[in-house]
């Protein structure tokens, strides 16, 4: 792996940018493998990695059907925080944030991780008192989350509408200062690149069309678009496509696919200094360092694998951002789309073994997988190199929904579900 | 947004109904005798299919009436539209084997 420094910018610079190779190889798919991951999202990836460099795997395969970050990792508003209400979620959270915080340093690749902070709007009486719960949960969990009035949020983001003659008004706001947001790209490509440099084969156009199961119900081989690939251990990390993934092999989870839609605007000068979320009003944004304002909208109402939705969701969410930033009103929508989200009955994930010995899954992230990308690959690959779950995923089992122990998170996404 | 033939009012758009999820799920008779892997499958579990799908749907705008509609999920296309209470027709898109 050619590692990137200030120095090696500086060479390619003299040297008009022409030593640059390769970030990964694209080998062909071997007959067999140690262990396999499906899906080349930014979870996926994550997990070979960490296989790779913290559990001594290198002998893995990662299957994608497309191509690696094409799908959801793509697709979302690159958002993250961790200030969720119960103490597993909290946990869970706040371990990926951790990961974040030196991920760009241990991947010597630049996320563009940004810890602008990220303010949550209350516009109605539950919201405060809602809000107010959950900061004090927060601090009891050592995750930083503070309250703001209204003037403060004005003040911390200077756009915000604060005038009390509009239909839902500010009455302040919860801001994690930890929070902000990453490049979706870089995620992927930087996880590939490592993964790749400790011998993880990175196969695209590679679309899992079968599992094959042993005498005794184990995992011994996949079948995929190109040819059969042997192994014992298989990680699915499928998001939206989970459901059609775990089917092969008999399994059925909890979960319904939606389209969620976001959209971005033409690129604009830096302005918006934070993430705004509303769930009240249904608004969500910040701005790239591209300039572009980048919105998310929220789900269809129906379960769709279709990776589009109706205008009208995109049209309420940007009803809402209008009025909460009188100053967008006149700004042209550049890009819409959607991605399938596999959402539970509690809003939590799965990451856990399934009744399938060798048989391992991620999924369940709903509207809110970007912000736990390291966290749930590195405890996918702990739970698939020890056949146990690390105390962290250990209650997101698929077995809660049958024990009741559920893990209630109707705030997951801090979206009105 | 989707143009929704409900079997009573014909072709409506699609903020006129409310979505109900899978279509044809019965509440046990006897929910106590259950054992909890089934009463987990009654309550949690769905078919999420990657193609046909029976769905309810309620024309909560409209005449109030719960339906059925069968959409194909990979294109939103709705393959066919029936009252609450009738069988799920069987159609030529349906994968061989399925109900």
């Amino acid at each position: 792996m050619q590692p990137f420094s200030a120095f090696s910018l500086f060479r390619e610079g003299l040297k008009g940018q022409k030593g640059w190779t390769p970030q990964w190889r694209t080998p062909e798919p071997k007959p067999a493998y140690d262990a396999v991951i499906v899906g080349g999202g930014g979870h996926g990836l994550g997990a070979a990695y960490y296989l790779a460099k913290e559990h001594g795997l290198t002998n893995i395969a990662l299957l994608e059907k497309g191509w690696i970050g094409g799908g959801n990792t793509g697709r979302n508003t690159t958002i993250i925080r961790s200030n969720y209400l119960f103490d597993e979620s909290a946990a869970l959270y706040d371990h990926a944030l951790k990961l974040w915080e030196g991920l760009s340093q241990t991947l010597n690749y630049n996320v563009m991780f940004s810890q602008r902070g990220v303010l949550m709007l209350a516009h109605t009486v539950h919201d405060v008192q809602s809000f107010q719960r959950h900061i004090h949960a927060n601090r009891a969990n050592g995750v930083d989350n503070e309250w703001l009035t209204p003037q403060a949020a004005k003040a911390f983001c200077p756009p915000l509408n604060i005038t009390a003659n509009i239909r839902y008004p500010v009455l302040g706001g919860a801001l994690q200062r930890r929070g902000g947001t990453a490049r979706h790209d870089a995620v992927a490509w930087g996880y590939a690149r490592a993964a790749d440099a400790l011998g993880v084969d990175i196969l695209q156009n590679c679309e899992v069309v079968g599992i094959q199961r042993d005498i005794n119900g184990a995992v011994e081989a996949v079948e995929t678009t190109r040819g059969p690939i042997r192994t014992k251990k298989v990680g699915v990390s499928a998001a939206g496509h989970t459901s059609v993934v775990l089917g092969m092999a008999g399994v059925r989870l909890p979960l319904e696919s939606y389209p969620l839609q976001a959209l971005v605007s033409e690129p604009i000068k830096p302005v918006f200094p934070c993430v705004v979320m509303s769930n009240t009003v249904h608004a969500y944004i910040s701005q790239s360092d591209k300039g572009e304002l980048v919105i998310g909208a929220g789900t269809d109402v129906y379960t769709s694998y279709t990776q589009r939705g109706g205008l009208h969701i995109n049209s309420h969410t940007l009803d809402a951002v209008c009025e909460l930033f009188p100053q967008f009103r006149r700004m042209r929508m550049l890009r819409n789309w959607g991605g399938i989200v596999d959402v539970t009955p509690d809003r939590s994930p799965i990451i856990a073994k399934t009744p399938v010995p060798g048989l391992y899954v991620n999924c369940g992230w709903g509207t809110g997988g970007f912000k736990a990308t390291p966290g749930a690959a590195h405890l996918l690959a702990w739970t698939m190199a020890k056949d146990q779950p690390h105390p962290i995923n250990a209650p997101f089992t698929i077995e809660r929904f049958r024990d009741g122990h559920l893990i209630d998170e109707a705030a997951a996404a801090a979206v009105a579900h | 947004m989707l143009l929704i033939p409900c079997p009573h009012c014909g072709d409506r758009p699609e903020l006129e109904f409310v979505y109900g999820g899978q279509a044809h799920i019965a509440r046990p008779a006897d929910p106590s005798a259950l054992s909890d892997q089934a009463w987990a499958e009654y309550l949690y579990m769905r078919d999420n299919p990657k193609g046909p799908h029976a769905e309810r749907w309620r024309h909560t705008h409209g005449c109030g009436h719960f339906f059925n509609l069968v959409r194909d999920t990979t294109s939103d296309m709705i393959l066919a539209s029936y009252r609450t209470g009738e069988p799920r027709p069987t159609l030529a898109a349906d994968p061989k084997g399925a109900a």
